[in-house]
């Protein structure tokens, strides 16, 4: 009963990305290959070792290289159509119509920023960042850009709007993972890293870390909360009219 | 014990002596290294437990038995045991060969190998503790001694070890490499070479190649931390409310660090199964009466899989903030290993295939290696797709796909070399029947602590993670959901180390009370068997070796089965050719 109930527990989370189900059913089509393989293997194993008659040895053809073309045509298949996918979502940027979002891994959380009403992000630097100030992200006051800018510690994005998301890090490597829109990027620093996706799905979902950053790693999280547009709206310019205060 | 005898038995320069050196370091650090694994095992599901004589179990002390736990296994036990113990004391006579070429060379390793387990060991003794990095370092968590604890004195012992280990391993891989090359008796070619030599061979040849991209890595790495460099340090990096002016205005990355890391990293694991992959395919045949079926593909595919082992690294990197281009060309590497892969997981199945094997301990280790070779290996196709491992990357899916093949089938190939060779070496055969429980126990506990593994990563279980319970967030909904199934795995990581104490006892038991072994008890056909190259039999030492045939040849006389091993002259006429020892008649 236990058991049952923890083998339950322990399934694919719930896909709210418009790329997901896709990947799912890649996903899903190998697992059932290999496991398919590994009973195939396991079958003819076992099955040799107890069949008793003897039979006339079959050529290396046989044997050898015709299961080994065909295994390698299913290697393939798999390779192509996995490609395909990567390529969809990777190869290519962003529509420019997307929402931009930046986030940020500092040890040991995630910051979201939003460029506000200019729709430019304005420069940070180093020197800058004072957490206990209020400015986590070392936002330069000199520039204008910065001024409207909303930093937020949730991730809130509209349901069915693709977004641009531009990963950093302030100090270490950081793994960006969104188990739920089936999305994972290194934040590393020194470097600006864009993935996008489109959300499905409204709901609370969980920002890991999936890179060892240092002692407050496994605590190292946010929500995502997808939201009707009309919400993500007006959540939005609340923030942008509390900074403009 | 005197001053000499000491050096005789200690500082030796004898690869016997070495070898079993070698495998008695192994044992301490996988007594250690498990240990580790259990602890963390314990913690993850029963966070509150304290540890006696320590107290709670900090994050920090989680990621630091991660780190100990990975370096010490992957490093001083499935490097040194298969390649450097095994290699020591079989290799030599596997050529007939009666030393390895440099022998003070050889015991120099050693000394160095035990030194950096050393080195490693201290570094919790230090403050700060061990690092908290993982084995595999990444900067700037490993470049900055302020980014957590561990960092500082911890990290610097663990680089020197490393780089202690390093120059070891790449002088016991010349050593193997000259042996194997220059040494070899009269008559043994490159094609009547044990397969156990081929991989033996191949995993030097990739030591070589990784341990000194690793050591430039390290060096840099401790500049990078020392003398003011920037080689894996952007400007302006900001760790803990420092910038690190000492590295201002350079502008490194710690993805050159990943690339180096990997190109080390990956052919590490070829190191620790090609060892495996030679024992099994001679066991196999040895054990089911028959030649390795396509001994000539055989070494095609241990020497391919070499080559490509050092093409694919940048599959640990397709999330890190490669290229998507690079991806997708390590994924088609990555993709193309499994062919060779699976051509000798066909000849395996095709040499047993109804051979009527006898079931000894060693063969059944060997199959349980084919077993969990399949097991661990078949994930890798999935792994190597960039696209899933955008969803499976650092989850415990990983984790379950390379202990299956390192922690499991690596593990089980050492288990049938020890079984297999325990007469050559002490004179006695092990207990089979403590060796059948001990295999059966094993076989069920592995495969029920690592198989459900893949169903936690699936539902997205990071690793490197101290805590599932009493997290906030959504976060912590969904790892909460995966305590019980975590409860499981720690039951059975529980019972698979409770087993080898079965295979200690064992050990311990035959050295003194075991059977007295025959000369060749298996009817092994490969030269360590030879009378005069015995370990322990120095009488005959001035007989001159030749070889006249390849490995594993059998054929069933009227008289019963018969062996033909690879020293004895063709003395059946009737079955003078090799064809005819092909396969065992009915």
């Amino acid at each position: 009963m236990s058991i049952v109930s923890a083998l339950h527990a322990a399934r694919l989370p719930v896909d709210a990305s418009a790329h997901g189900p896709a990947l799912d059913r890649q996903l899903l089509l190998s697992l059932w290959i290999v496991l398919a393989l590994f009973t195939l293997a396991h079958v003819i194993l076992l099955g040799g070792l107890a069949a008793r008659r003897h039979h006339p040895q079959k050529s290396v053809w046989q044997i050898e290289y015709l299961p080994l073309v065909a295994l390698a045509a299913l290697f393939a298949v798999l390779t192509i159509r996995a490609e395909r996918l990567w390529a969809a979502t990777r190869y290519t940027g962003a529509s420019l119509t997307a929402l931009q979002v930046e986030v940020t891994g500092v040890q040991f959380a995630w910051y979201f920023r939003y460029p506000g009403v200019d729709g430019t992000f304005g420069r940070v630097r180093p020197e800058l960042v004072a957490p206990g100030e209020g400015n986590p992200l070392g936002l330069d006051p000199a520039d204008s850009h910065s001024a409207d800018d909303v930093v937020s510690s949730q991730l809130m994005l509209p349901v069915g709007r693709e977004v641009d998301l531009a990963i950093r890090s302030q100090d270490v490597i950081h793994g960006f993972s969104v188990p739920e829109m089936r999305l994972k990027q290194n934040a590393v620093p020194g470097e600006t890293i864009h993935i996008h996706f489109t959300p499905t799905k409204t709901g609370t979902y969980a920002i890991l870390c999936t890179q060892v950053c240092g002692l407050g790693h496994y605590r190292m999280n946010a929500n995502l909360r997808v939201v009707t547009p009309e919400e993500f709206d007006s959540w939005l310019a609340a923030r942008e009219k509390a900074v403009q205060r | 014990m005197t001053l000499t005898s000491l050096r005789r038995r200690v500082f030796s320069t004898d690869h016997h002596v070495i070898g079993v050196e070698y495998l008695l370091l192994a044992l301490t650090a996988v007594v250690i290294g498990t240990t580790l694994s259990l602890l963390m095992r314990i913690h993850l599901v029963w966070p509150d437990w304290q540890l006696p004589l320590h107290g709670p179990i900090l994050p920090e002390d989680y990621l630091a038995m991660v780190t100990i736990h990975g370096t010490v296994m992957l490093f001083f036990v499935l490097t040194t045991a298969p390649q450097a113990g095994f290699g020591n004391l079989i290799l030599p006579a596997q050529i007939g060969s009666r030393r390895m070429a440099f022998p003070v060379l050889n015991a120099m390793s050693f000394w160095l190998t035990a030194v950096a387990l050393v080195v490693l060991l201290s570094s919790t003794f230090v403050p700060g503790g061990s690092p908290i990095s993982g084995w595999t370092a990444y900067p700037p968590l490993s470049a900055v001694a302020s980014a957590g604890p561990g960092q500082a004195m911890g990290m610097d012992l663990w680089l020197a070890s490393i780089a202690l280990f390093g120059i070891a391993a790449t002088i016991s891989s010349i050593n193997t490499l000259v042996t194997i090359i220059k040494l070899r008796c009269d008559g043994m070619t490159w094609e009547r070479m044990p397969l156990t030599v081929w991989g033996w061979f191949t995993a030097a040849l990739l030591s070589v190649i990784a341990f000194s991209v690793l050591l430039a890595a390290i060096l840099l790495l401790f500049c990078d931390r020392h003398a003011g460099t920037s080689f894996f340090l952007p400007a302006g990096d900001l760790v803990n409310g420092t910038l690190h002016v000492a590295h201002k205005g350079a502008n490194g990355s710690p993805l050159l660090w990943l690339h180096l890391f990997w190109f080390f990293g990956h052919p590490e694991v070829y190191i620790a199964i090609l060892p495996g992959f030679g024992v099994t395919s001679m066991l196999l045949a040895n054990f089911s009466f028959r030649r390795v079926f396509g001994y000539r593909i055989m070494i095609a595919t241990t020497l391919l899989i070499g080559l490509l082992g050092i093409l694919l690294w940048g599959h640990h990197m397709f999330v890190a903030g490669l290229n998507p281009f690079a991806a997708s060309a390590f994924s088609v590497t990555t993709m193309a290993i499994a062919v060779p892969a699976s051509a000798k997981v066909l000849s395996w199945i095709a040499t047993t295939w109804r051979s009527r094997p006898s079931y000894k301990t060693a063969m059944l280790f060997s199959l349980g290696f084919v077993s969990l070779f399949i097991a661990g290996g078949l994930t890798g196709p999935i792994l190597a797709q960039p696209i899933l491992d955008e969803y499976l990357h650092n989850t415990f899916f990983v984790v379950a796909h390379f202990h299956l093949i390192m922690a499991m089938a690596a593990v089980f190939g050492l288990y049938a070399a020890t079984y297999y060779w325990f007469p050559l070496m002490t004179g006695r055969m092990m207990s089979e029947r403590l060796g059948r429980w001990h295999f059966w126990l094993t076989l069920v506990g592995a495969y029920a602590t690592f198989l459900p593994m893949h169903l936690t990563g699936l539902a997205g279980e990071p690793r490197h993670y101290a805590q599932l319970a009493g997290i906030p967030n959504a976060a912590g909904v969904m790892l909460a959901r995966l305590v019980p199934l975590n409860r499981f795995i720690t039951y059975s990581a529980l019972f698979l180390a409770t087993a080898q104490l079965v295979f200690l006892w064992n050990v311990v038991r035959s050295l003194r009370r075991g059977a007295v072994a025959t000369e060749n008890p298996w009817m092994a056909t490969t030269l360590e068997w030879h009378p005069a190259l015995h370990p322990r039999h120095s009488a005959a030492m001035g007989e001159p070796i030749a070889v006249h045939r390849q490995p594993c040849q059998y054929a069933a006389t009227p008289s019963g089965e018969t062996f033909l091993p690879q020293w004895v002259p063709d003395t059946l006429a009737d079955t003078t050719t090799e064809a005819a020892f092909d396969t065992k008649p009915e």
